[in-house]
């Protein structure tokens, strides 16, 4: 059965004394890809650094740049900055190239925030979340699902899931979120 | 489930990350059409289906998306250890007894 979702509109999804799940207003998303050589000519065109070890983040005002393998990085920025990002990478593509691709109707993100957020995310996540720390993220599994897990602090992590898997995810950390709180 | 340490993220990770992809160190003929039909069949199909360290390729799918080669002991189960795709397959005599 298709379980269709809003995924469009920024809302409170799930609640319970145990955390918050809510919904992400869309914003931009690129993935970039670039060989060691030319990362520093994307650093200096995008003003900010790609960070160069798998799961380091970098952030300036609403931009995020997340290191996602050996040779990609995944920007994160409002949807006004999107055409900023994409014109300065152009200006420097002769010299460093590289591939950027708008991925920002791919995902959609999902904030877990509460008490026991990070207990709710052992439903799906197999990692040991102590060893992910603060303002770090990382593309792993969730319930089968290929997602990227932020952690923006102890108990507050957004997930970006890809959109046709949205409504399966979003439906386990609901549950979760209810029958946690029963405990 | 076991534990497998990726290496380029450098983290010791859940095996449900990780898909398994064969035999390591099978070396593609240069020219196809070369090589006769059963040296071809032995490239496609013919494995060492081994007992004991078994030299493998493991890709972290839902990671950093690279392939990389192990050494796992296929009745223990344990990884003796992993390195990079493109690196020298280690030496039996270097790798642990049991585990890493």
């Amino acid at each position: 059965m298709t379980v269709h979702v809003d995924l469009l509109t920024a809302r409170q999804l799930a609640a319970s004394s145990v955390a918050t799940i809510s919904l992400l207003a869309p914003g931009s998303r690129y993935s970039l890809r670039v060989g060691e050589t030319d990362r520093d000519a994307l650093s200096q065109a995008l003003d900010l650094a790609l960070p160069e070890k798998i799961g380091e983040c970098s952030r300036r005002h609403n931009t995020e740049i997340l290191c996602l393998g050996p040779d990609e990085w995944i920007v994160l920025s409002p949807e006004s900055d999107a055409g900023t990002i994409a014109q300065a990478c152009a200006a420097v593509y002769d010299a460093a190239p590289h591939s950027l691709t708008d991925i920002s109707d791919r995902e959609v993100t999902v904030l877990i925030e509460g008490p026991k957020a990070a207990e709710l995310m052992t439903l799906g996540c197999p990692r040991d979340l102590e060893k992910l720390p603060n303002g770090q993220g990382r593309r792993t599994v969730f319930d089968g699902v290929s997602v990227i897990l932020w952690r923006d602090g102890p108990q507050r992590f957004r997930l970006d899931v890809w959109r046709s898997f949205a409504s399966h995810v979003i439906s386990l950390l609901a549950t979760g979120c209810g029958e946690l709180a029963l405990e | 489930m076991l534990l497998i340490h990726c290496p380029y993220c450098d983290e010791t990770l859940p095996e449900a990350e990780f898909a398994y992809a064969g035999e390591a160190h099978i070396v593609r003929p240069d020219n196809p059409a070369d090589v006769s039909d059963e040296e071809w069949r032995d490239f496609l199909f013919i494995r060492n289906n081994l007992k004991g360290p078994h030299y493998e390729r493991w890709r972290h799918i839902h990671g950093c998306g690279r392939f990389f080669n192990a050494v796992r002991n296929t009745v223990t189960d344990r990884f003796l250890t992993t390195y990079r795709a493109g690196e020298r397959r280690p030496d039996p005599e270097s790798l642990p007894e049991d585990g890493q």
